[in-house]
């Protein structure tokens, strides 16, 4: 593997991650499978909820579920992004990326990449599904810009985190310890009904996930009328801001390791 | 009977010997019931809603997510047994197949008791009780335990007939899709969507959750049981007979 | 019924959309003998043997096992052998000890008597002090002891080993081969050996079957197998490599050319180890002064490349279709 710049590493690790992924159907049919699962059952299963009193949403709830599967899916692809990295430093590949690389930086860039592509591919088809099942968006250009650009800053922060602990563990054995925090910082969230119509201590959690604030946001930006932006979207590059130096310090680690 | 108790014996410690499969098949249905009860009680003021704690009606979750992971953990093990040739050096010896399938339904239900007992206490100290009252109990684990027994003997058929672990996690995204598609999160006549409420008609994973349901709600309904008993029993049934078949084909000998 | 320990006609197996794994074998194994059988991957030595275990039904020709038909009569079959198939089958879960447990009273022992067995079976393969671990951190020798103590739970009077030792290291190697040659020195077991090392075959067996792409080769002692090769061969490397051309010359008048080092030059003593010495005294006459001179006696490997045209040492062909 030649030596090659930060830039050329990022793309080829990039080209051969997205290759794998859209090659290889037991990795792409469960990012796939999964946010569609949740939104149908959620929206179908659930739509009744709406009609509860003090349940104010200007859109339908397939709307308001879209708004938490949407981040659902930005976040894993970030999280499964983590597990490929955990696999590569399991079966001996990521030793020799850093062999290669003389900038090893390229090499978190490259897994990024990937995985700003894995989520556009699983939002993009999880988007079809849902104007199909009544996804109706008010909101005009700038709030779907916002949307998306939210979602794909949260899917940065899922994925450095995830290299983060990948990189550290080195094994598949990072796999729960990258999902679970994801799985409970998405789930500890407003997710069916507005905080307001939480209880017990799934509300008191929602109070200070960092979460609530964006899902509010991005719920906002479909029916074009979002509050609290720049507060979500500080928050989030706070996240990335310090799953950066996580990420930094596991790549650290996998050096003094390699 | 000698055989079958041996293999049984040898299915149970293999369970419990495995922490990574015990204990996530406790903890996380727990937890989303956790999530779910709080993050949804207030569904419970919907008209029509059967009770007045979400708690009460999502009990019954766990208990069939137990189940699914009781399939992932046998369709594993059975997996284990054929990549690592355990089930051909088993073929070599006097063991009927009949011993073998039974020892593993052992193992299956040891762990589906353990899940049942835990989801129980956790639904008595943290709900209201069981309607049922102390006879609804080996009921309800009697329930438990063939809805277990359906799904690990499915987890079972997937990995004789594929003879790899990985077939067996390839399966799970069906289960999972069983469970939501069901009246997991809203009574069947409170589901709106109608296509959704058809397939939560159909799929028998909705009476068995009613089954178990009942027994924390309305105490004894007798429909609901039945029709409980009649999904779990049957798929069970069919599950069993189809890792059979499995299974002569596998460990074929001479 | 055949009073051969093992013995076959015209087995075949086929598998579906696949190669004829086994192509017509005939052999005959005499109660108590050591019978290697030699080939490279995928020539269909897992194959037999799973044929020959009862594990997998051949799709032509017959088989008898301790005078038992092994299609009609397979309970018989398992009931006289004991197998150690190429992967060693253990549950990681399990100690030693729980192994021996579950296998002795699969085959009927019970109490004393299978707490007996199973610890003279843990004292001949060294594992009394690991018999209360867990598998799962057994070294691959450990495994393969266990695997074989396993396989002499019932006293079989027929042993199969399906490559007993691909993977140990020197030493597990040699532990294995003085318990398989105890056990049928000892005890009179046949032993039914599949292997890849030529060196294995060559110690253990009392007799070698070679078998390429399911047919069998040669079979015969390994001494008459190399005798039949006959003849060794020498090989030359010049202290000038500018000499190359002309050693090359004078060997050539001693015999055909074998393969040896790019840097020398082998060839195949038409007179036997006797020539060596005008080998010698031929190379002085040109002048040639040589850096390196040695004989090599037959080997199995030799036979193997005079059989089949290709060397069974390095050998790459493809893997063994699965046996189920």
């Amino acid at each position: 593997m030649s030596r090659g710049s930060f830039t050329s590493v990022a793309r080829g690790l990039a080209w051969r991650n997205i290759h794998n992924w859209f090659t290889n159907p037991t990795l792409i049919v469960p990012s796939l499978l999964f946010p569609l699962f949740f939104f149908t059952a959620f929206a179908g299963g659930l739509s009744r909820v709406d009609s509860i009193p003090g349940f104010d949403y200007e859109a339908n709830y397939t709307t308001w579920i879209y708004g938490f599967v949407l981040l659902q899916a930005a976040t894993f692809g970030g999280v499964f992004t983590g597990f490929s990295v955990a696999r590569d430093f399991e079966s001996g590949f990521a030793r020799r990326l850093m062999l290669g690389a003389t900038n090893r930086g390229g090499i978190v860039a490259g897994y990024w990449l990937s995985a700003l592509v894995r989520s556009a591919t699983t939002i993009t088809v999880v988007t079809i599904v849902a104007l199909i099942a009544g996804l109706q968006v008010t909101g005009g250009g700038i709030d779907l810009i916002g949307l998306y650009v939210l979602a794909f800053l949260l899917n940065t922060v899922a994925m450095l985190f995830g290299t983060g602990v990948a990189m550290r563990l080195r094994t598949m054995q990072a796999g729960p310890l990258i999902q679970t925090p994801a799985f409970l910082l998405l789930f500890l969230a407003p997710v069916w009904l507005p905080y307001d119509l939480l209880t017990g201590w799934v509300q008191a959690a929602a109070a200070v996930n960092p979460l609530t604030l964006v899902l509010d946001t991005e719920r906002g930006f479909l029916v074009g009328d979002p509050t609290k932006v720049l507060p979500a979207f500080l928050v989030v590059l706070l996240l990335i801001a310090v799953t950066v130096l996580w990420s930094r310090g596991g790549l650290r680690s996998a050096e003094r390791a390699a | 009977m000698r055989h079958v108790l041996l293999l049984a014996q040898r299915s149970v410690v293999r369970t419990l010997r495995q922490p990574a499969m015990v204990f996530p098949s406790v903890f996380f249905p727990l937890l989303l019931l956790s999530i779910n009860s709080s993050g949804l009680d207030s569904a419970t003021r919907l008209p029509g809603f059967p009770t007045h704690s979400y708690f009460q009606f999502a009990i019954a979750i766990p208990f069939i997510q137990g189940a699914l992971f009781s399939a992932m953990s046998a369709g594993t093990n059975v997996a284990n047994d054929i990549e690592t040739g355990f089930l051909n050096r088993l073929s070599l010896t006097p063991l009927r197949r009949v011993a073998l399938m039974l020892g593993q339904l052992t193992g299956i239900l040891a762990l589906g008791l353990i899940q049942a007992a835990t989801f129980l206490v956790v639904g008595i100290v943290f709900g209201d009780g069981l309607a049922a009252g102390p006879g609804g109990v080996p009921v309800l684990i009697l329930l438990s335990l063939t809805i277990s027994l359906a799904f690990g003997c499915i987890g079972a058929y997937v990995a004789l007939r594929t003879g790899n672990g990985e077939a067996v996690q390839g399966v799970f995204p069906l289960f999972f899709a069983a469970l939501f598609l069901s009246s997991m999160s809203l009574p069947r006549d409170l589901i709106e969507t109608d296509w959704y409420r058809i397939v939560a008609t159909y799929n028998p994973v909705s009476y068995m959750l009613e089954g178990i349901r009942s027994l924390f709600i309305s105490g004894w309904d007798g429909e609901a049981l039945a029709l409980g008993f009649a999904c779990a029993g049957g798929v069970a049934a069919i599950a069993i007979a189809a890792a059979s078949m499995a299974l002569r084909t596998r460990m074929v000998r001479t | 019924m055949s009073d051969a320990a093992i013995e076959t006609q015209g087995l075949v197996r086929e598998f579906k959309k696949g190669p004829r794994a086994v192509d017509g074998i005939d052999l005959r194994v005499e109660p108590g003998e050591v019978y290697g059988f030699l080939g490279p991957n995928g020539a269909g030595k897992s194959t037999t043997v799973h044929m020959l275990t009862t594990l997998l039904p051949p799709t032509a020709g017959r088989a008898w096992v301790a005078g038992h038909d092994v299609v009609e009569d397979g309970a018989a079959v398992r009931a006289t052998i004991g197998a150690a198939l190429q992967d060693a089958a253990l549950d990681p879960f399990l100690t030693a000890r729980e192994h021996l447990r579950l296998q002795t009273a699969l085959h009927g022992m019970t109490g004393a008597e299978a707490r007996e067995r199973s610890g003279q079976l843990l004292e001949r393969v060294g594992l009394v002090n690991a018999a209360d671990r867990r598998v799962g951190g057994y070294s691959g020798g450990m495994r393969r002891r266990l695997d074989l103590a396993l396989a002499l739970v019932h006293r079989p009077r027929i042993l199969f080993l399906d490559e007993p030792t691909t993977g140990l290291d020197v030493q597990s190697r040699s532990a294995l081969w003085e318990e398989v040659q105890r056990l049928a020195a000892d005890r009179g077991v046949t032993v039914f050996l599949t292997t890849q090392y030529l060196e294995e075959a060559d110690v253990l067996a009392d007799r070698v079957g070679i078998i390429d792409r399911g047919h069998i080769v040669a079979e015969g002692t390994p001494e008459a197998l190399k005798d039949e090769i006959g003849r060794p061969s020498v090989e030359a490397i010049p202290q000038d490599p500018e000499d190359l051309g002309r050693m090359r010359d004078v060997l050539s008048r001693f015999g055909e050319p074998v393969a040896g080092s790019p840097k020398g030059v082998a060839v195949r003593l038409a007179g036997g180890d006797a020539e060596l010495a005008e080998v010698v005294r031929a190379l002085d006459a040109e002048s040639i002064e040589i850096q390196e001179l040695q004989l090599h006696a037959p080997t199995l490997d030799d036979v193997f490349l005079a059989k089949t045209g290709r060397s069974l040492e390095g050998e790459a062909a493809a893997p063994e279709p699965a046996a189920a």
